[in-house]
């Protein structure tokens, strides 16, 4: 399934740098085995809001490799 | 030995063909008197097949190992006649509990629904499920147990195997036009037709520790994650017949078995778990390692390999023994008509086909439960523990919580002996799957719906249209119709299956659905049954 059809790398956060802030702080005070916690935690609570598979599978697959979409254009 | 527990001692009898030195071909030879093995012997015999079982030792399990029947191998049981006492004798239960850390994190049901016959599940120790089908087998004039019977060697002709058996007489050679290894995990047999067994080895120990106890902790299995009593590692707490309980603790990668296994080591793990002041005593512990594994093929020539002789799997879940069960439910009706001349040879392998595929499912889920009890890095540890932590306050997190995936029969989706649907229906009942239960009457007696099937093919039919038994060659598939041979009291029947008047239901002896239509038609009926047979 090619890449752009299912998941959205285009723009769709309204205020980024308002969103970017936001979960800065909120991982600020913490030591890193809390907030890596905590990022877990967000993962799913996001994956579950999400919901459809294929967007999630495509969304895993991107983040363990961003650059493989480019490197096999290039090709 | 054991405090609960009198062992009993079978007697070695050596066999006429041995004495006198001649070689005799039997129909089947069952190798290993385990529980997959004994209810090979019970199932074959039911149908029809003299079975001799070799088993290279005189009792029966050793430790209680196995614990928890869940519905479909009891209701296999139930059709050989067995499962009364063995429902009797355990403990029922279908409730589960999940902690972490301090708190209860998920509650699961096993069984949410009434109107079955048997339980979610049971537990009993296995000791006593092998003794009472070796009470059951010895009443069988079909059955042979042969105790202190060691297969040494196997070799094979095209229509039969040649096996060397050793007894305390010496050896000697027997003949089998089909063997049915049921010699568990480390299948001599297996090795001996050289068949491969590939999957996964988990490094994690983990301690069992049996106890006896008087205690009114609830008949639900509780599990804990990262509890204050054993930081870091899981641990389990399940009731068993006489008291006795039995308590799981992981251990890591790095356990010594050998300490861990001395009841100075167990009793402060129990104690610190139950309380100090909890009276117990121990009656066995063991450590164990496990793996998910497979054989490549369930089929080697006349050899056929069942339970944990074909399928190794970690024990969360109950997926081991429960799955054998199985197998051999799949196995006896097809080997019954392949030995009558009533099928193709090539029915044998849809055991491999179907069996296998089954085999993968309950590989995939222990799998996955053992990644979730047994995080291989930090990172799958954070989404493990993130997991528990948003089931206590969320609902979307709890199906994510594994901590086993408790025994379920497979439906065998794809397989070539069964007939798609033509027309639609709603539920469950798809072919390939395994008939639910229902409460019915029968001559005006209350009577469950699955006793009324699994001799043989049934055609069940709803409401009064005209429908016959059908038949290809010798085999007839046999009209049950509900509202005469039996009622539906309260409709659960024709709810279950989707039934309005005309519906018919091609039924196979495993009690699987083979085949289902709105109407009846013979010439369908009768292809959906040849193809139930492996194309006959």
């Amino acid at each position: 399934m090619p890449l752009n059809l299912k998941l959205n790398l285009t723009r769709n956060l309204p205020d980024p740098d308002g969103f970017y802030e936001y979960l800065v702080s909120s991982q600020r005070h913490m030591s890193d085995e809390d907030a890596n916690c905590m990022n877990a935690r967000l993962i799913l609570i996001l994956a579950n809001q999400i919901g459809d598979p294929d967007v999630l599978k495509a969304a895993i697959d991107f983040a363990a490799n961003p650059k493989a979409a480019d490197k096999r254009e290039a090709a | 030995m054991f405090q609960t527990y009198q062992y009993p001692q079978y007697d070695y009898r050596q066999s006429e063909e041995q004495k006198a030195g001649t070689v005799k071909r039997h129909k089947v030879v069952v190798i290993g008197a385990g529980p997959i093995g004994l209810t090979a012997a019970l199932d074959f015999a039911q149908r029809g097949i003299p079975t001799v079982v070799l088993d290279d030792n005189n009792t029966v399990s050793i430790g209680s190992r196995a614990v928890c029947y869940a519905k479909r191998p009891l209701e296999i049981w139930d059709r050989l006649g067995c499962a009364t006492r063995m429902i009797d004798k355990g403990i029922e239960w279908k409730i589960g509990k999940v902690f972490f850390r301090d708190d209860l994190a998920y509650t699961f049901d096993l069984l949410p629904e009434d109107g079955h016959k048997i339980p979610a599940f049971i537990n009993l120790q296995q000791y006593y499920l092998e003794e009472y089908m070796v009470e059951e087998a010895q009443k069988s004039n079909l059955i042979d147990l042969r105790w202190k019977h060691k297969l040494l060697n196997l070799q094979q002709d095209d229509d039969h195997a040649v096996l060397t058996v050793e007894t305390p007489d010496g050896v000697f050679k027997m003949e089998a036009e089909w063997v049915v290894a049921c010699d568990g995990a480390n299948s001599d047999t297996r090795k001996m037709v050289g068949a491969g067994f590939s999957g996964q080895f988990f490094q994690d120990r983990f301690l069992i520790a049996d106890i006896i106890m008087k205690a009114d902790f609830p008949t639900e299995r509780w599990f804990w994650f990262d509890p204050p009593f054993h930081r870091g590692q899981s641990a389990l707490l399940h009731k068993q017949c006489d008291d006795v309980w039995r308590l799981d603790f992981q251990l890591g990668w790095e356990a010594d078995p050998e300490e861990e296994k001395k009841p100075e080591n167990i009793i402060p793990r129990v104690k610190a778990m139950l309380g100090e002041d909890k009276e117990f005593e121990l009656e066995w512990a063991s450590v164990y390692q496990f793996a998910c594994r497979r054989i490549d093929n369930f089929r080697y020539g006349r050899v056929l390999f069942a339970g944990d002789a074909a399928h190794q799997v970690s024990p969360f879940g109950a997926r081991g023994a429960n799955t054998g069960v199985q197998d051999i439910d799949n196995l006896g009706w097809k080997l019954k008509l392949v030995l009558d001349g009533d099928a193709p040879e090539s029915l044998i392998d849809s055991y491999h086909t179907e069996r296998a595929f089954a085999a993968d499912d309950n590989l995939l889920n222990s799998t996955r439960s053992t990644d979730f009890i047994t995080p291989k890095n930090e990172a799958s540890r954070r989404f493990r523990d993130a997991v528990l932590d948003l089931s206590e306050v969320t609902d979307f997190a709890k199906p994510l919580v594994n901590s086993g995936r408790l025994s379920a029969p497979t439906p065998y989706v794809e397989s070539p002996l069964n007939t798609a649907d033509e027309s639609s229906f709603a539920g469950n009942m798809t072919p390939g799957t395994c008939c639910a239960d229902a409460p019915v009457s029968v001559n005006g007696e209350a009577a469950w719906f699955l006793n009324q099937i699994g001799d043989g093919f049934t055609l069940l039919i709803f409401g009064d249209e005209a429908a016959e038994d059908v038949t290809a060659g010798n085999v007839k598939a046999r009209v049950l119709r509900v509202g005469k041979d039996l009622q539906d009291k309260d409709g659960t029947l024709a709810a279950r299956y989707d039934a309005a008047p005309g519906t018919v239901y091609l039924i196979r002896p495993d009690q699987h659905v083979a085949a289902r239509w709105r109407y009846f038609n013979d010439n369908k009926v009768e292809a959906a049954l040849k193809t139930a047979m492996g194309g006959a």
